[in-house]
């Protein structure tokens, strides 16, 4: 199965702290394939897709950070009105539900890494439909 | 097993009468032989004949450390020099240490409660008692040493020092009761396990105290050394190990209410807490004769349980204690202690509990905020979750706490460590 392992990172919302982060993943050569952060009043959780999740873990970690490694994956879809809708429609269906998404569009296709309550159904719905998910190499050539 | 039905099971109403006329007595005492109390009940425009029963022990004067300390040594000894036939001191941190003395009667009377104390956990004359605590100026090792003797048991006065050597006279002897601080237990099973002679140790009961310890110890030491660990609480200004004792049951320690009345008070009003509620544990000796003290502050805060207990002892319990009066923050209105929280802390194995209290007042009002870690490994992508958890920590402590605070996650070790009290505390207020 293409499964992506995504980095996440407990971040407070203190000054500069998105900076050490980012600097400590650039040192170790780490590359930020996708991101989001998701933000509360006090803190927030930045999700990434990088090229060495284990390695980024463990730099983190050394750093003090709170990091979590969580499965999601990567859908590719054409970058046409109703795509998306369509792919939202098949996991209704199948009753899954999104935990969370984020994505982007470049040129003729769209990447949308997804989080699932059920990953596995997830991953069933989308091959017997022949939608294409990425494996992290491809994500990180995006 | 009880060792002495007649008091441990009295019913409440007898143990009234006894303790009314024992603590007219000690009033009486300490009226005609310590001029420190004398002074004090006289600034209270009070007399013996003021103190009649139970009740009347709230007209009573308060003793604090200090009045200890003020009147080094011998100040607050209640009986002649003739009739002390033993000293012990408790090394303070600072200064000088607190002096007590000991009529023959009182040696007597110590023994019978901690003669209780052992009974209570199932020892008896073919025990084997290996006493690790202190002997000398310190009360633990020669007031465990004649509770020992009192049940027949045959003790080994060891003391402290020479873990191994210790170890080795264990298994040699087949001690099979353990006396000594919690933290030294920990200490003695961790190198047991080291030299692989568990198997070899006899040891089935232990009592332990001298030191704060939570339940997550007892259970440790009693895994760890497989025996039953029963608490021992007690101290140098009341009279030392016994003053109370777990049972059976290790719920709460049946305080020896015929030689000691406790009382928990509000520490900022100092008036008497609701039956059932937390407060600074108080203690006024009724039996004693070398240094009585009349509502001593022991600035140790737990609560009392005045439900039988399953044993049939009537005495009643104290918890465990849950921290130090001198601790305590008053938040709009309400007693916060920082041991509260970190009790609530442990129970979320999501957070480390490292935490940090900010008080402030903004507008007149009290604003409380608490600074709690994230466990780097505990830690979710999911943001509900994340926040979730904060709900669930910050409902915990609003129940446990009576105040709701703001519940701040922060990442792991950013909160300062160090050693000491109050450090977990930052009070911006200026009111005091
Ligand atoms: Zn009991």
């Amino acid at each position: 199965m293409n499964i992506i392992k995504q980095l996440s990172v407990f971040l407070e919302n203190r000054y500069g702290r998105l900076t050490e982060l980012t600097t400590a993943l650039g040192q170790a050569h780490i590359n930020l394939s996708a991101f989001n952060i998701a933000e509360s009043s006090d803190f927030g959780i930045m999700r990434m897709v990088v090229s060495d999740p284990f390695e980024a873990r463990r730099v983190l970690l050394e750093k003090g950070f709170a990091v979590s490694l969580s499965d999601v994956l990567c859908l590719q879809i054409d970058n046409q009105p109703g795509e998306l809708s369509k792919v939202l429609g098949l996991f209704s269906d199948q009753g899954i539900t999104v935990e969370y998404m984020y994505a982007f569009a470049v040129g003729e296709h769209a990447n949308i890494i997804i989080c699932p309550d059920k990953l596995d159904v997830c991953v069933k719905v989308l091959e017997d439909h022949h939608k294409t998910i990425l494996d992290a190499s491809h994500v990180e050539t995006f | 097993m009880i060792w002495n039905e007649t008091f441990e099971c009295m019913g409440r109403d007898e143990l009234h009468l006894i303790q009314s006329s024992r603590l007219r007595e000690t009033v009486e005492r300490v009226y005609a032989n310590s001029p420190f109390y004398r002074r004090k009940m006289q600034e209270l425009s009070i007399t013996p004949e003021d103190i009649q029963t139970v009740e009347d022990l709230v007209k009573l004067p308060f003793t604090v450390k200090t009045d200890l300390r003020d009147n080094y040594p011998f100040g607050l000894f209640s009986a002649p020099m003739s009739e002390i036939v033993r000293l012990h001191a408790s090394s303070g941190t600072t200064g000088k240490p607190i002096v007590a003395g000991y009529t023959r009667k009182d040696l007597n009377t110590w023994s019978e409660i901690l003669a209780r104390t052992f009974t209570a956990g199932g020892c008896g004359k073919s025990d084997i008692f290996h006493i690790a605590f202190g002997y000398g100026l310190f009360t633990g090792g020669l007031g465990a040493h004649s509770g020992a003797e009192r049940i027949g048991a045959s003790v080994i006065p060891i003391s402290t020092g020479n873990t191994e050597k210790q170890i080795q006279l264990m298994t040699d002897f087949g001690s099979t009761v353990l006396c000594c601080t919690p933290s030294y237990a920990l200490y003695l099973a961790e190198t047991i396990e080291k030299m692989g002679v568990k198997d070899k140790l006899r040891l089935r009961t232990g009592f332990f105290g001298a030191e704060p310890w939570t339940e997550a110890m007892r259970t440790e030491i009693q895994n760890k050394l497989g025996i039953k660990a029963y608490d021992i609480y007690g101290l140098t200004e009341v009279m030392g190990p016994g003053v109370s004792y777990n049972c059976s049951e290790q719920n709460g320690m049946h305080i020896n209410e015929d030689m000691f009345i406790p009382e928990i008070i509000d520490p900022k009003t100092l008036k008497p807490v609701a039956q059932g509620e937390i407060g600074e544990l108080v203690f006024t000796t009724i039996y004693k004769e070398g240094m009585p003290v009349l509502r001593y502050r022991t600035k140790d805060l737990t609560r009392l349980v005045y439900e039988p207990c399953p044993c049939g002892r009537s005495f009643v319990r104290m918890e465990k204690i849950k921290g130090r009066s001198d601790d305590m923050l008053i938040i709009r209105g309400v007693n916060v202690f920082p041991t509260q929280v970190e009790s609530v802390l442990l129970e979320f194995p999501e957070v480390a509990p490292h935490y940090h209290i900010f008080v402030d007042r903004v507008n007149n009002t009290d604003t409380f905020e608490i600074h709690v870690e994230m466990r780097p490994e505990c830690f979710s992508d999911n943001l509900s979750r994340v926040l979730d958890l904060s709900k669930r920590i910050t409902h915990r402590l609003q129940s446990v706490l009576g105040i709701g605070p703001v519940l701040k996650l922060v990442e792991p070790n950013s909160i300062q460590r160090t050693t000491g009290k109050s450090v977990h505390v930052t009070d911006l207020r200026k009111v005091y």
